[in-house]
């Protein structure tokens, strides 16, 4: 039998299902994976041994009974510490909220244990999701299981480097601008951002309001439905969330065919800036969806290359506000070491609480939101928000789907963009667009690249509310690269 | 301590202009954004949860109870509703905001450009109707409740430390800001205080607020400015927290005497908010413009705008109550009494008993005698409104029934009303126990009277020479006789056959 971490969480439901692996074996078995390579690879910042194998034992229970169960119970999953979990150190990444617990779940937390999946832990991301590499979490970087001098991509980090190490078999993201996709192209895992609304923010410390969104990370396409459909659906807690039903997207995968479909090539996503060997592996996959039978076109979208520079003022104006509230008063970090009054205290405790690239953000979206600027920079920011909507709704009036690599380069090595903010801005650049519109996308490995051996990511674009064909393609075209290759890409990671 | 002019003196060489905001909490059983009960007076801390601490990850949710009495108001106040506006952050930085903004409307009200026709009683006993403007009626959250313990001034610098109570946080309130009313010359402080009183009924009237002032569910501020007749309108200042009807008055009246002062001295005023102290009736400088706070108002991401159906807004507009003017001057009108009978009504709180009453069948100068009269009296001794008397108008109508039928005479009614205030039950029964009917049986009476002309000599005599008055002398001495059960006309009749005046 393969190694029991090694397996897909398909393969692991199907094990349980025959008798042959309990959940309470699969969790102990991850957890003693994470005790063997975490030191290496630091994808954790918590690691919940008991209340994992609490929830074991009670879906091992359930299935005893011969209940109904939910799908993925008894499958193990990480949750990027960005979820609150009620009772479970929650940091998103900040010193400032070092020792916090949260008296509640997330709802997503909440749909996790409904679904009787034990959580293995709280994994790394940079600080409140800002960054791209994970370097800029207060608790130290995490390292990239294909080669740890690399990044492992950013924000979450964690949770991607947790699957391709093996100490995971799901895990949550959240994406604000491509903090799920870029981790999993780096990590040659999968990483999807659902439709803004499909997955509730409750419970999702926010970043950015109107961007964020929590999604799917996974080893397979598959597997990332299975979990993508676990924890969508309708939140009356979130009043951004969609009340349209969950689509099945499991079906999706089964039934995959491109035939037929037109598919765009986004010529601005592409050229200059990407590396040799991205654009080799990305062209090849293209190649391969042709194969199989989709149209391939090239669409123009010609506004996507302001939405790097829209994103950089909405986001920081938004973040600026919804990290307001860390001022020392009520939870968390609390520098308050004089007589000093209540200002020097919220001053000296976010001075000492956040870091440097929080600190840059909030200083720009303040600024961005002041009296006389807001006209020039927020405001403006909005208007090409619309005009990258409008680009997509083009695009999807003519294609199915859009596809382009999901970021320029592979993993680059740890240290490399740290005092570079726009460096490392700049590795976002095909993700943020569908943050900005608001619709859906999904990153799958397509090979190594030549040049370095490292995985390359393939990003899919739907329109809002088609995750389900995101899955078809997706599916389709991991079917015929692991046809080519004779087995999952991610087998090759670790030599 | 400011220097002030006198106020007639101020009047005679400066207009002011006045402009309200008002903030009124929203009754609704659960929080704007959140589910949390909104009742007062709870332990510390005990009506909260994520949402209105603002934890991490937490997020609003709109009430829509929050929304649709806020339409009500903005349609009782003559206002255009929004069929579509948003939500904004104001952000600052106040540990009485569990997440360092607010979520209130910004550039987007829901509720815009009204009017409230509030009547002004003028010095000369008239009364004047003056047209406020509404600019917008917006909807927003409360903040906690700070406790400043130590330092001398009550305010947050200086304290030892301050304790916070978030129940507050997150209860609806609604802000109503008036155009800048400007005209009312010395009636300036009147208009504000006839204003805020007008305002407090129609809320009531829509049952959308207990509006108490005491409880801080109602909360003013006042701004002020003065120019000379003609000139541009001066710069203003805000008066905060102004949290009386008779603190309006007074606050609009000072800020009139000390700005005249400055300008009278050549001096500028400064655009500032300015504190009111209740003891001294005073304003004290707050915060100047120059320290002004730039709030970084955007557009509120994790709620969705406000879109009312226009269905919905038109049947919010067919439940609205007969407002408090329009009722008050139908009322005055059907019953044909003075303004100043009509405001005794009112004072006294006793127009719907006073109504109600009337519909039982009793006349409206009966209606209001008794309610007005015995019954306020004995509320007032008892320190209870007139309406929590235990004293019911259909009772009251069955009291002036018997007066007006001759079977009970004044003193005597009085005495039902004592009774059935006293819990003795309805007034027949308080007549059967306590035996008071009244003597109109000629042989009790005449017995009775001879008596009373033997004892009162004198007073025959008056009468015999023709001075009629003095009989009131003798027919008191039977009333008392009988213990105010006489039929005193019928005594007063038998007394002038029997002396055969």
């Amino acid at each position: 039998m393969t190694d029991i971490v090694r397996m897909t969480a398909t393969q692991l439901v199907e094990e349980m299902a025959q008798g042959n692996l309990t959940s309470a074996e699969i969790t102990r078995a991850h957890l003693d994976r994470i005790a063997e390579v975490d030191q290496d690879i630091h994808a954790y910042l918590h690691v919940d041994r008991e209340g994992a194998l609490a929830t074991a034992a009670e879906a091992d229970a359930a299935r005893n009974t011969g209940a109904d169960l939910p799908p993925l119970a008894g499958v193990p999953v990480a949750v990027k510490d960005v979820m609150t979990m009620r009772g479970v150190p929650t940091t998103a990444g900040s010193r400032i909220l070092e020792g916090w617990l949260p008296p509640y779940d997330a709802t997503v937390v909440a749909s996790l244990r409904r679904n009787l999946m034990p959580i293995l832990g709280k994994t790394n991301m940079d600080e409140f999701a800002m960054g791209s590499s994970t370097e800029y979490s207060a608790y130290g970087p995490t390292r990239n299981p294909w080669d740890t001098s690399r990044i492992p991509g950013g924000s979450g980090g964690g949770s991607a480097a947790a699957l391709a190490a093996f100490e995971a078999p799901l895990a949550i993201g959240t994406d604000t601008g491509g903090s799920i996709r870029q981790p999993a192209a780096v990590t040659g895992t999968v990483g999807v951002k659902p439709t803004y609304g499909a997955v509730s923010r409750y419970g999702l410390i926010a970043l950015a309001s109107s961007l964020d969104q929590a999604g799917p990370c996974a080893r397979s396409v598959r597997d990332a439905a299975m979990l993508h459909q676990a924890i969508a659906g309708h939140d009356p807690r979130d009043s951004t969330s969609l009340a349209a039903p969950v689509p099945d997207l499991v079906a999706a995968v089964r039934e995959g065919d491109v035939r037929g479909m037109r598919i765009g090539l986004v010529t601005e996503l592409g050229g200059e800036g990407y590396q040799p060997g991205v654009e080799q592996r990305f062209r090849e996959a293209v190649d391969l969806l042709a194969d199989r039978g989709a149209e391939i076109v090239e669409v123009s979208c010609p506004n996507f290359r302001y939405a790097l520079g829209a994103y950089y003022l909405i986001l920081p104006s938004e973040a600026s506000s919804n990290l307001a509230k860390f001022d020392g008063m009520r939870y968390g970090l609390r520098v308050d070491d004089s007589d000093a009054g209540v200002e020097q205290v919220m001053a000296q405790t976010r001075a000492a609480g956040f870091g440097d690239e929080v600190k840059r953000r909030i200083m720009l979206g303040t600024y961005a939101l002041s009296a006389g600027y807001y006209d020039a920079y927020y405001g403006q920011a909005q208007k090409v928000r619309t005009l990258v909507q409008r680009d997509f709704a083009a695009a999807f009036a003519d294609c199915h789907v859009l596809i382009s690599p999901t970021c320029p380069t592979t993993a680059f090595p740890l240290g490399e963009k740290v005092d570079d903010p726009l460096a490392m801005y700049l590795n976002d650049i095909a993700t943020i667009p569908v943050n900005l519109a608001g619709n859906a996308a999904l990153s799958l490995p397509v090979g190594l690249a030549p040049e370095d051996g490292l995985p390359v990511g393939l990003q899919i674009m739907a329109p809002h509310h088609e995750d389900a064909r995101l899955y078809g393609v997706a599916a389709v075209l991991e079917g015929a690269l692991e046809d080519t290759w004779g087995q999952p890409l991610i087998e090759k990671v670790g030599g | 301590m400011s220097t002030l002019v006198d106020y007639d003196d101020a009047l005679s060489r400066y207009e002011p202009v006045i402009g309200l905001e008002v903030h009124v909490e929203l009754g609704t059983a659960s929080k704007m954004f959140c589910g949390c009960p909104t009742t007062f007076g709870g332990q510390p801390n005990t009506q909260v949860c994520p949402v209105c601490l603002g934890l991490p990850g937490s997020l609003p949710v709109v009430n829509r109870a929050a929304i649709e009495s806020t339409i009500r108001m903005g349609l009782a106040l003559n206002c255009d509703i929004a069929s579509w506006c948003r939500f904004a952050r104001k952000n600052y930085f106040y540990p009485d905001m569990p997440k360092d903004y607010q979520i209130s409307q910004y550039d987007e009200p829901l509720c815009t450009d009204g009017y409230l026709d509030v009547s002004v009683p003028t010095p000369d006993g008239e009364v004047q109707v003056v047209r406020v403007g509404i600019e917008r009626v917006h909807m927003e959250e409360d903040t906690g409740k700070l406790t400043h313990t130590g330092g001398a001034t009550g305010r947050i610098h200086g304290a030892d430390y301050s304790l916070v109570d978030y129940n507050r946080a997150g209860i609806p309130l609604v802000e109503i800001v008036t155009k800048p009313v400007t005209g009312t010359g010395a009636l300036a402080p009147m208009v504000a205080r006839a204003y805020v009183t007008a305002l407090r009924d129609i809320m009531r009237s829509l049952g959308v607020s207990d509006v108490r002032m005491e409880e801080g569910s109602l909360r003013c501020d006042a701004n002020l400015s003065l120019a000379p007749p003609g000139e541009p309108w001066g710069t203003r200042t805000e008066t905060k927290n102004v949290n009386s009807l008779r603190s309006v008055e007074r606050s609009v009246t000072f800020e009139i005497r000390r700005q005249a002062a400055v300008l009278d001295g050549g001096g500028t005023i400064t655009q500032e908010t300015r504190h009111f102290h209740e003891d001294d009736g005073s304003t004290t400088p707050g915060r100047s413009k120059e320290e002004a706070e730039d709030y970084r108002y955007f557009p509120e991401p994790d709620l969705l705008p406000v879109a009312p159906d226009p269905v919905w807004v038109d049947e919010l507009r067919g439940t609205l109550p007969e407002l408090p003017a329009v009722r008050r001057a139908r009322l005055q009108q059907e019953w044909g009494i003075s303004d100043f009978d009509m405001d005794s009504v009112i004072n006294a709180g006793a127009l719907g008993l006073v109504e109600t009453t009337i519909a039982a069948g009793a006349d409206q100068a009966a209606a209001r005698k008794w309610w007005l009269g015995e019954l306020a009296r004995t509320a007032k001794e008892r320190g209870v409104d007139l309406a929590d008397l235990g004293v019911t108008p259909v009772q009251v109508a069955r009291v002036a029934e018997l007066v007006a039928a001759g079977t009970l005479n004044d003193k005597l009614a009085r005495q039902v009303l004592e009774g059935v205030a006293a819990g003795e039950g309805e007034p027949d029964a308080v007549i059967a126990a306590r035996g008071l009917v009244l003597v109109s049986d000629d042989d009790a009476l005449l017995a009775a009277l001879d008596e009373a002309i033997a004892a009162n000599q004198d007073a025959v005599a008056k009468i015999q020479e023709g001075k009629v008055q003095a009989a009131g002398a003798i027919i008191g001495a039977v009333m008392k006789a009988t213990r105010g059960q006489a039929d005193a006309a019928r005594v007063r009749e038998l007394l002038l056959e029997r002396l055969g005046a």
